[in-house]
């Protein structure tokens, strides 16, 4: 091991403790979504740097080199200092941490205390799994079997009389060389998919759709540690609901009136053509300022959500965000008819800060 | 354990490189070279160049930080020299020859500069091993009592030791305390008799009235003086902490190794444009009049075309340097400079000023031995060099969050480069009193030169003082341009208008 590892690993713990440490900041203010990769997001962590006595960057500015006139920007505030020369010294920068979407969600599950999730039944998609447990005759070098490629050489000198004990040397010949094979095992895999439902009508704004978007960082990066697979759709719906893409999901704006039902009704009809509810654990997240088309409409919703949707997920989420326009009826509709359904949880953020607890609600009862 | 050392084809590189070198008059500590691959050498870097150091998170930083920059292709690390006698420097395996050479040429100029500047006259040349003995030391004070204590320890050392004094190896400063023998005339009381007086009416003449009311004065004065304490403003607060802050043996071990360490890497701070100048003048000159092959030309021009590149808002030291020195070549080889230089007003016959004197290289390397970053570009930085190399000075704009061009005026660029260079770059703080309030509180004192501290890093960095001085601390400042002071209790922060 390198000496350099032990600082390392000592590095990333305290990286670790800083997320831990400001999670609700970073769940409200949606810093990492910006910054997400793959497999991995960046986080700036200023805490972690050594304070030091410094001047404060502004007053000092700077002497630069190169063309431009008197008051020709040369670049954007903060992140001027001391960017390049990477970590020359540590008291000039803020310091971007990558860490992995596993280990974000390893914290963010230790922070919120959510369970595991004990996917539903065995039958689940199967993936083919190598594994290494056969032998035969054909095969690449690199997976030549010795000990047994011997013993046919061997059994073969044996039988035709060349082996001698008193000079035991075996000599293989093509014919004895053996190889390993393997097998396609076939193991249950829990897969998931995520069904994100949100109300575009005019009076969900931009703060709201913000607040969605964060919310729905953390529900997928909580699943995806949960699942090997997660699938994702989005319905958009005003008084009619549409399946669409990521990207109009949280940018599309409709005016209109709304209907929920029309969302559910394709939730459900997505769920019944695709997504059999045997094979796939099935979470639907529904997004609304709660504001319906009347009371018979809601009626048409709780039927839905009690005969069909409900039975068929995991869970079904509804967060209600409060919009320009107050909270509409639909969080208590909902409460009152299904007070006792663990299979539905439900949260009203009013503000970015109570996305973490948004989480809790949806995610902490492990189903 | 792989080989470090060099290969035949490096070592024969190397021989003729090194007869180069000492053919233009570079002198140099011997130099061991290391050749590793790119975690060895971004290890060793992120600790600072040596391969034995204490344990601290902020090395794993480093490396996490350096190892992203080598994986994802932003930066590269060619070359790693330490200062020490026999000097170490490190080679990235796997590098073409053509980089090979032209960091090893880079490499001798550093250690001529590391052998002959003034500034690091005074460098530990075994740091290797002292080090490795910090290491030593630590470690075990670890395995006594854990690592947590010891690391948060060394976290508030750490946030303190740009508190020293970068002179202080070169000045003798007024002590903390002057030893007092404690029956001297200071500690009793001693009635003012003036000078001696042999004949008694001679006495109103020797000892006029007002020369005794004066040394009764001067009295009163220097007791004064010597209930301060301490009696002069330390600017080596670390030192000041070592000597007077009630800290536990362990504490006061690793105070001191932080201390020592700051003071290693000090000169390196201080002569940054002119080492990395120095270096680049000699690689360039090496490789161009001597070492490069046909082939190897481009290559070459690629590499240093890289170390030398600007960018708006960063100045680049390698750049800087080497074109300040290669200036002063042409200065002192033409006669640029003296009373009748700086006194014509023909910008005509200035610009073609030739007496022909050849002088230099000569110049140079007395350049490189007496001068320091600060020193270099006050004496050295001329309106004519400013205008050539396009320099300008820049200034935060808060209403649109940009750094903005400010000016071009040679008196301003100076004044700013000046500035981000003095005392390194820090604000200079100051010990004034270990007894403030005559509660043994600690009060600093901020030498104000137009730019406010960083709130924020001011308040942890107290927090941290504190741990050590154990009462409260004070620091007076300005912030927005009123004098305030701040007090730390131990609790909070507070505030208060001078």
């Amino acid at each position: 091991m390198q000496r350099i590892q032990q600082d390392l690993n000592r590095f990333r713990r305290i990286v670790r403790g800083q997320i831990k440490k400001n999670l609700r900041k970073y769940m409200s203010q949606g810093e990492m979504i910006g910054r997400q990769g793959k497999r991995a997001v960046s986080i700036p962590l200023p805490q972690i740097d050594l304070p030091r006595f410094r001047y404060g960057p502004k007053q000092s500015g700077g002497v630069g080199q190169g063309d431009g006139e008197v008051g020709d920007a040369i670049g954007k505030g903060d992140p001027q200092e001391g960017s390049g020369e990477a970590g020359k010294d540590p008291g000039q920068h803020i310091i971007e941490v990558d860490i992995t979407l596993e280990e974000l969600a390893e914290i963010l599950g230790e922070e919120l205390e959510l369970p595991n999730i004990e996917p539903k039944g065995q039958k689940n998609i199967v993936a083919e799994k190598a594994k290494y447990s056969g032998i035969r005759r054909v095969g690449p070098d690199s997976l030549r079997h010795f000990k047994r490629t011997y013993k046919e050489a061997l059994r073969r000198q044996v039988s035709s009389g060349l082996y001698d004990p008193k000079n035991p040397v075996i000599i293989p010949i093509r014919d004895d060389i053996r190889y390993r094979s393997w097998t396609e095992t076939p193991l249950p895999q829990s897969n998931a998919i995520i069904i994100y439902m949100m109300d575009v009508s005019g009076s969900m704004g931009n703060e709201q759709k913000e607040l969605v978007r964060h919310t729905a960082f953390w529900i997928e990066t909580w699943l995806r540690s949960q699942y090997k697979q997660i699938e994702i759709c989005y319905i958009v719906h005003d008084a009619a609901a549409k399946e669409v893409d990521k990207e109009t999901f949280y940018h599309l704006r409709e005016g209109g009136g709304t209907r929920i039902s029309s969302a559910y009704n394709l939730c459900n009809k997505i769920i019944e053509e695709r997504y059999p509810p045997a094979e796939w654990n099935i979470y639907p997240f529904h997004f609304s300022d709660g504001d319906n088309w009347g009371n018979g409409d809601t009626q048409i919703c709780t039927k839905l959500l009690a005969n069909e949707i409900i039975p068929k997920s995991n869970l079904f989420c509804y967060g209600q965000v409060r919009s320009l326009y107050g909270s509409g009826n639909f969080f208590h509709d909902l409460k009152n008819n299904f007070e006792n359904e663990d299979g539905l949880a439900m949260y009203e953020i009013t503000k970015r800060d109570e996305i973490l607890d948004a989480i809790k609600e949806f995610l902490g009862r492990g189903r | 354990m792989k080989r470090t050392d060099l290969s035949p084809e490096l070592q024969a590189a190397w021989d003729e490189i090194d007869g180069y070198a000492k053919g233009f008059g570079l002198d140099y500590f011997p130099i061991i070279y290391k050749v590793l691959d790119y975690k060895t050498l971004y290890e060793i870097a992120a600790l600072g160049g040596f391969p034995i150091r204490y344990p601290h998170w902020r090395f794993g930083m480093e490396y996490d930080q350096l190892s992203k920059g080598y994986t994802y292709g932003l930066s590269v690390i060619y070359e790693m020299v330490i200062n020490t006698d026999p000097s170490y420097a490190y080679l990235l395996e796997g590098n073409e020859m053509v980089t090979q050479k032209m960091v090893m040429a880079h490499v001798t100029a550093h250690v001529d500069f590391f052998k002959h500047n003034m500034w690091f006259a005074y460098t530990n040349r075994k740091m290797l091993d002292e080090m490795a003995n910090h290491a030593t030391r630590i470690q075990r004070l670890i395995n006594r009592y854990g690592y947590e204590m010891i690391e948060d320890f060394i976290d508030v050392c750490l946030s303190l030791d740009n508190l020293i004094d970068y002179h202080a190896p070169y000045i003798k400063r007024p002590e903390a305390r002057t030893e007092v023998p404690l029956s001297s005339p200071l500690t009793e009381e001693r009635a003012v008799e003036g000078l001696k007086v042999d004949r008694d009416y001679m006495r109103h003449y020797i000892n006029p009235p007002e020369y005794l009311a004066q040394q009764r004065q001067k009295q009163i004065e220097e007791k004064q003086k010597a209930r301060n304490f301490p009696e002069n403003p330390q600017k080596d607060i670390l030192l000041f902490l070592l000597n007077y802050a009630p800290l536990e043996p362990w504490q006061h071990t690793i105070l001191e190794i932080i201390r020592d360490e700051a003071y290693y890497y000090a000169p390196q701070g201080m002569t940054k444009i002119m080492n990395e100048g120095w270096a680049s003048y000699w690689h360039s000159r090496i490789m161009t009049e001597k070492a490069l092959n046909d082939s190897e030309v481009i290559s070459f021009a690629d590499h240093h075309a890289g170390v030398v590149a600007t960018s708006p808002g960063r100045l680049n030291p390698y750049k800087l340097g080497l074109e300040l020195l290669r200036d002063i070549e042409d200065r002192w080889n033409k006669g640029k400079f003296g009373k009748e230089y700086e006194e014509c007003e023909d910008i005509q016959a200035k610009r073609n000023w030739n007496k022909n004197l050849g002088l230099g290289q000569e110049k140079l390397f007395e350049v490189r031995k007496l001068y320091n970053d600060v020193t270099f570009i006050d004496e050295f930085l001329t309106p004519e060099f400013a205008a050539d190399q396009k320099l300008f000075s820049f200034d935060y704009n808060d209403r649109n969050d940009l750094y903005e061009i400010a000016s071009r005026e040679f008196k301003m660029i100076k004044e700013k480069l000046l500035f981000q260079l003095t005392n390194f770059g820090q604000p200079y703080i100051c010990v004034e009193n270990g007894n403030y309030g005559n509660r043994a509180e600690l009060y600093l004192k901020h030498r104000y030169e137009g730019v406010d501290l960083k709130y924020d890093y001011v308040r942890d960095t107290m927090r941290n003082l504190h741990t050590i001085w154990t009462r409260p601390v004070h620091l007076e400042t300005i912030i927005d341009d009123a004098p305030y002071i701040l007090s730390y209790d131990g609790n909070e922060l507070t505030k208060q208008k001078l």
